[in-house]
């Protein structure tokens, strides 16, 4: 089978500075692969590379066997890669269901707009009491589940999350990485980068470990978990 | 003393509030730019004073063709041709000029800005010279009928108040264009996209918003309002000339600064606001300072009143304080 996103020997640049030295990495349909790594190291780079944020100076990108390498991130996310960046990056100033609605900018029709909003409530209850107020208003928390709930307003069928866990008190991360295993439950590929290594490869059916702009190790969570290397530099 | 002040007071709200909205509706211009783009577009004062060449070389031309055509409906014609044409303007000027110059230093931008302006000025002025002989132009006068409002019948205090039918039309056509724009900016998708690109350009882009498209459109609704607004001038003061964009455009983004650069109501009250007091102090400098400063001096009153503003609240009116970011 064909992986669903095959990133292929990338590199990034910003200005002169190169950032990505290489990468190659696959998603297959229905994983949740983590990307770890120390602060700089190029992970969300590597997501910014994807959606197109940044721009790739050599290798590809394929997603669903269509190359999407510098698409600009207006396109990419309608083929359905959804990514939410680091930092959450709410828009402060406009509503929760402001917030909302532009997650389904490119959405056709009230009507799946509404039901998608209701499948946003479902995860997120939260949201739904809050549906006036400004976004930058809320906690951390809150705002982060705003940020993963306007990028589920696309109906993704990938969903690249930046960092969910920065910031947030353990309780909350909790609750942000269940939500996580049941949205991939129900059918949709995670590409989950984060810092916080132990809890990320907990519940990833595969890891990536990025060092310096490279791929250092990769296997199934369960074993970068156990592994020495691993458990040193990130774990411990 | 004043007594003589509140006997001028509903001429100085009449023609105040009327220069006003002049002014309030081209600071929106500026306002929106600078909301989206962090650019300061001076060139914004020259699709102004465009706009009110268009006007009225359209009024002149459907009026020559015959004069059936009742005013009301010959302004809407114009208003809508002319705000089509500025605004197309106010695209091609940030395709050309300042998308090359995004990742710019703030500096750069501002500079092609200011070339812009020369280029419009010189662009209108060849132009007017070509086809009138002069670069000064008169339009034909419409709505030129006085009206004479009773306000010594509120109370006696009041002078009575008069002005043309042009001054109602300005203010009515400006507070609509400024109703529309506020529910658009506030209501529509295509204005909360604005609003949401303003706040953070690749996070919006993340949305599937297409914020080249965006900001064309930005542009576009500036440029369409500050033609309209110069077809409203040439409508109300009849005679005009490739610089009027100079002085009105700093005036309106005086404005614009006082309001909150930014923000869009802000702009709106600083704009009335600024020709109120503009209005005021030309009815009343030279009574307050015994003769000493004129009517004149209104210019001088606008930019001190700019220096105050920059000095005691540099966020602007309704704008809020940022933290420089670092």
């Amino acid at each position: 089978m064909m992986p669903m996103l095959e990133v292929k020997n990338i590199e990034t640049y910003y200005g002169a500075v190169q950032a990505l030295r290489g990468i190659s990495f696959d998603v297959n349909e229905g994983e949740i692969v983590t990307l770890i790594g120390s602060n700089g190291a190029g992970k969300s780079t590597t997501l910014k590379s994807i959606s197109g944020l940044a721009k790739v100076k050599t290798g590809s990108i394929f997603y669903k066997d269509k190359e999407i390498s510098n698409r600009p991130p207006h396109e990419t996310t309608l083929l359905g890669i959804a990514h939410v960046p680091e930092g959450r990056r709410i828009f402060g100033n406009l509503t929760v269901k402001e917030n909302l609605l532009m997650g389904a900018f490119s959405v056709k029709g009230k009507q799946v707009i509404e039901e998608r909003m209701e499948f946003v409530f479902g995860h997120f209850p939260r949201l739904k009491e809050r549906l006036s107020q400004k976004g930058g208003t809320m906690s951390g928390g809150e705002q982060q589940m705003l940020a993963i709930g306007r990028a589920l307003m696309m109906n993704p069928d990938v969903l690249m999350l930046d960092e969910p866990s920065m910031g947030l008190a353990p309780i909350i991360v909790e609750q942000i990485f269940e939500i996580i295993l049941q949205l991939n439950k129900m059918g949709i590929t995670i590409l989950l980068v984060e810092q916080n290594a132990y809890q990320a490869l907990s519940i990833a059916h595969r890891g990536y470990v990025i060092q310096n702009g490279s791929i250092v190790l990769s296997g199934k969570g369960t074993e970068l978990i156990e592994n020495d290397e691993i458990k040193e530099a990130y774990l411990a | 003393m004043l007594l003589e002040m509140f006997q001028t007071l509903p001429q100085v709200l009449i023609d105040g509030l009327t220069l006003g909205a002049v002014y309030a509706v081209v600071a929106l211009g500026y306002t929106m730019v600078y909301g989206i783009l962090q650019l300061i577009n001076f060139a914004h004062g020259e699709i102004f004073m465009t706009g009110a060449f268009i006007g009225t070389a359209l009024f002149i031309m459907i009026m020559g063709w015959g004069s059936a055509i009742p005013q009301i409906l010959l302004l809407i014609i114009v208003l809508v041709i002319t705000a089509s044409i500025t605004g197309f303007i106010g695209v091609g000027m940030e395709r050309i000029a300042y998308r090359p110059l995004r990742n710019a230093p703030r500096l750069i931008p501002l500079i092609t800005a200011i070339g812009i302006s020369f280029v419009l000025q010189d662009v209108i002025r060849f132009i007017a010279e070509l086809t009138s002989g002069n670069y000064i132009v008169t339009g034909p006068s419409l709505f030129s009928e006085n009206i004479n409002l009773k306000t010594s019948a509120i109370s006696s205090v009041f002078n009575d108040a008069s002005f043309k039918t042009s001054f109602l039309i300005v203010l009515t056509v400006a507070i609509l264009l400024m109703i529309t724009l506020d529910f658009f900016v506030n209501r529509t998708k295509w204005g909360t996209a604005m609003r949401a690109v303003a706040l953070d350009r690749e996070t919006a882009a993340l949305m599937s918003i297409n914020v080249n498209k965006v900001i064309s459109i930005t542009f576009f609704i500036g440029s369409a309002l500050g033609g309209a607004t110069g077809v409203l001038f040439a409508l109300q003061y009849g005679t005009i000339d490739p610089y009027i964009g100079f002085i009105l455009g700093l005036k309106a983004f005086i404005a614009a600064v006082l309001g909150g650069i930014g923000n869009i109501r802000g702009a709106m009250l600083g704009g009335i606001m600024l020709g109120v007091m503009e209005m005021f102090a030309a009815a009343n400098l030279s009574l307050l300072t015994g003769g000493i400063f004129g009517a004149e001096y209104k210019d001088v009153f606008a930019f001190a009143i700019l220096i105050l503003v920059l000095i005691f609240k540099p966020e602007g009116l309704l704008g809020k304080p940022t933290a420089e970011k670092v």
